[in-house]
């Protein structure tokens, strides 16, 4: 089962340090669960003000600078683990260490059906 | 009474006491709530036509798991001749027809276990985890379940299938927790448990005569619990619940009046309770392991053993290691009732005052009401009846408002 890890925090609440650190820290945690099998990807974003969104309206693209809903923490980066259960992928949400200092959320990947994967 | 009957009436007992242990094993078997609800109503209504002719056989739960498996086979290979996905469906029969071997009773009552710690995953909403706990572990029906918290049995329903959809579309694993991860968990379980229980015991009167006992669930869950899994926090829960329960018929006078614990008629006390929650407390205490449900506990049995004369030493004593293990301004309250029954109202009073100085528990009713008491009894009508008025602005339920209005007509006609 495919799980995507999606990491919010306060962009501004780090410090260059703590930024350092937590990129350290999860880069040896990204090796670890690639050496295992488990990671399918993981990636962290440029910060929420390179955000661009759009819509359709009538037919007519619609782009605004900035994220979908401005909020006090912003989604600054994703894995997608494939693990046996939700206790596994929180297991590997507990150990990230945006966790500490922002809000991890676990969403099950929906699965598709093998022929549209082919 | 008739044979059909009496089938009838024992088929019914027997759904209360095997379905909990039938659908946790058939969930594990087919890994599937809603497969293993189906398998379970088809093996019961099996049992209607055949145990009636046949007789019950000796062990009813081996021989429901038994013929649900079966049920649930036949249900897998009609689905697979309509063509949905079958080689998946082969697999699942196949795993299923090897599972010949006879259940151990150690294998039902872990099956058991790891049911109530899915129901009670803190992935699923505690709202959730409560009525989702009575069905599929108690065995109620989602009708009970909605006239026990008062809501449309379609509202239940789907807070019911949320849940169960949790569990499948995000995988919470069918397990018992790893022992480092137990003592979170539990805690979980016990929470569910304990709202489970206060819902039964506030719960208002008059209609409730039609609602199923929440109260005597939560105590048969925490029995189950604690055969499952000896734990001293188990105890101590089992063990405030009975004493709580124990002066349910005294708590409330026949027009379902509040009466105080101290002007409670104590014959009315059930003694059996007393004594099975007494010796519970004794346990727990003695494993030097216990927790905050032992202490609330260990406080209950001295309320519960005083004759005329309450040890309120030994009450104080255990609020102030209650605090240190929880700290709460609600039991710093309770303590400073203590305190005011030891050493005078003033002493009480004192402490009150500072807990709302703080700015804590400003819009807490049982603050504001034990305030008035204290104040009413220094013989302060005027800043009682305020503190009474208070304490009415915030309370919601019928017999509370009854026993607030009561004790203010009281001080305003002196």
């Amino acid at each position: 089962m495919q799980y995507m890890l999606l990491i919010y925090s306060d962009e501004q609440n780090w410090t260059e340090d703590e930024r350092q650190d937590c990129f350290q820290k999860s880069m040896c945690i990204s090796a670890e669960l690639a050496a295992e099998g488990k990671l399918i990807s993981a990636a962290p974003l440029h910060s929420v003000t390179t955000a661009t969104s759009l819509r359709i309206k009538n037919g007519k693209r619609h782009i605004t600078d900035g994220p979908f809903a401005e909020t006090t923490e912003q989604l600054g980066g994703y894995y997608i683990v494939d693990v046996d259960n939700l206790d596994q992928a929180l297991e590997i949400a507990s150990r990230l260490p945006p966790a500490q200092k922002g809000t991890v959320e676990v969403r099950p990947l929906f699965p598709l059906p093998e022929r549209l994967t082919n | 009474m008739d044979n059909k009957s009496s089938i009838n009436q024992q088929l019914s007992q027997l759904y209360k006491d095997h379905s909990g242990k039938v659908l946790a094993t058939l969930v594990r078997l087919l890994g599937d709530f809603d497969l293993a609800e189906e398998a379970m109503h088809e093996a019961f209504s099996l049992a209607l036509g055949s145990w009636d002719t046949q007789g019950i056989p000796a062990n009813p739960t081996a021989w429901l798991i038994s013929t649900g498996r079966f049920k649930a086979i036949d249900n897998l290979r009609r689905k697979k001749r309509f063509g949905e996905l079958a080689s998946d469906i082969q697999q699942q029969i196949d795993e299923l027809e090897e599972h010949h071997q006879n259940l151990s009773q150690q294998d039902i009552e872990d099956d058991q276990l790891r049911m109530i710690f899915t129901c009670c995953h803190p992935a699923i909403d505690p709202q959730i985890q409560i009525p989702l706990t009575l069905r599929e572990v108690c065995g109620l029906s989602t009708e009970e379940i909605a006239s026990a918290f008062l809501v449309s049995p379609s509202t239940m329903a789907q807070r019911i299938v949320r849940g169960k959809n949790k569990i499948q579309q995000t995988k919470i694993p069918f397990i018992i927790p790893e022992i480092n991860e137990l003592p979170e968990r539990l805690d979980a379980l016990l929470s569910v448990i304990y709202l489970v229980f206060n819902e039964g015991y506030s719960a208002s009167s008059g209609d409730s005569l039609l609602r199923i006992d929440l109260s005597s669930e939560a105590i048969r869950l925490a029995r189950l619990v604690l055969a499952l899994l000896v734990d001293s926090e188990v105890m101590g829960l089992l063990a405030l619940m009975l004493l709580h329960e124990s002066r349910r018929q005294a708590r409330t006078d026949l027009e379902g009046n509040i009466i105080l614990l101290e002007d409670q008629d104590r014959s009315l006390w059930n003694r059996a309770y007393i004594d099975e929650g007494s010796a519970l407390v004794q346990q727990a205490l003695a494993t030097r392991r216990f927790g905050a449900y032992t202490i609330q506990a260990a406080i209950a049995a001295v309320h519960a053993q005083s004759q005329g004369t309450t040890d309120w030493e030994q009450i104080i004593a255990l609020y102030s290691v209650l605090l240190q293990v929880e700290p709460s301004p609600v039991i710093e309250l309770n303590r400073a009732v203590a305190i005011a029954m030891r050493d005078g109202e003033q002493a009480g009073l004192n402490i009150i005052d500072g807990i709302l100085a703080r700015g804590e528990l400003q819009d807490y009713s049982k603050m504001h009401s034990t305030r008035g008491e204290l104040l009413r009894r220094l013989g302060q009508t005027s800043a009682a009846i305020t503190a009474f008025e208070q304490a009415l602005d915030l309370v919601k339920q019928l017999p509370e408002q009854r026993f607030l209005q009561q004790k203010l007509a009281q001080l305003r006609s002196q």
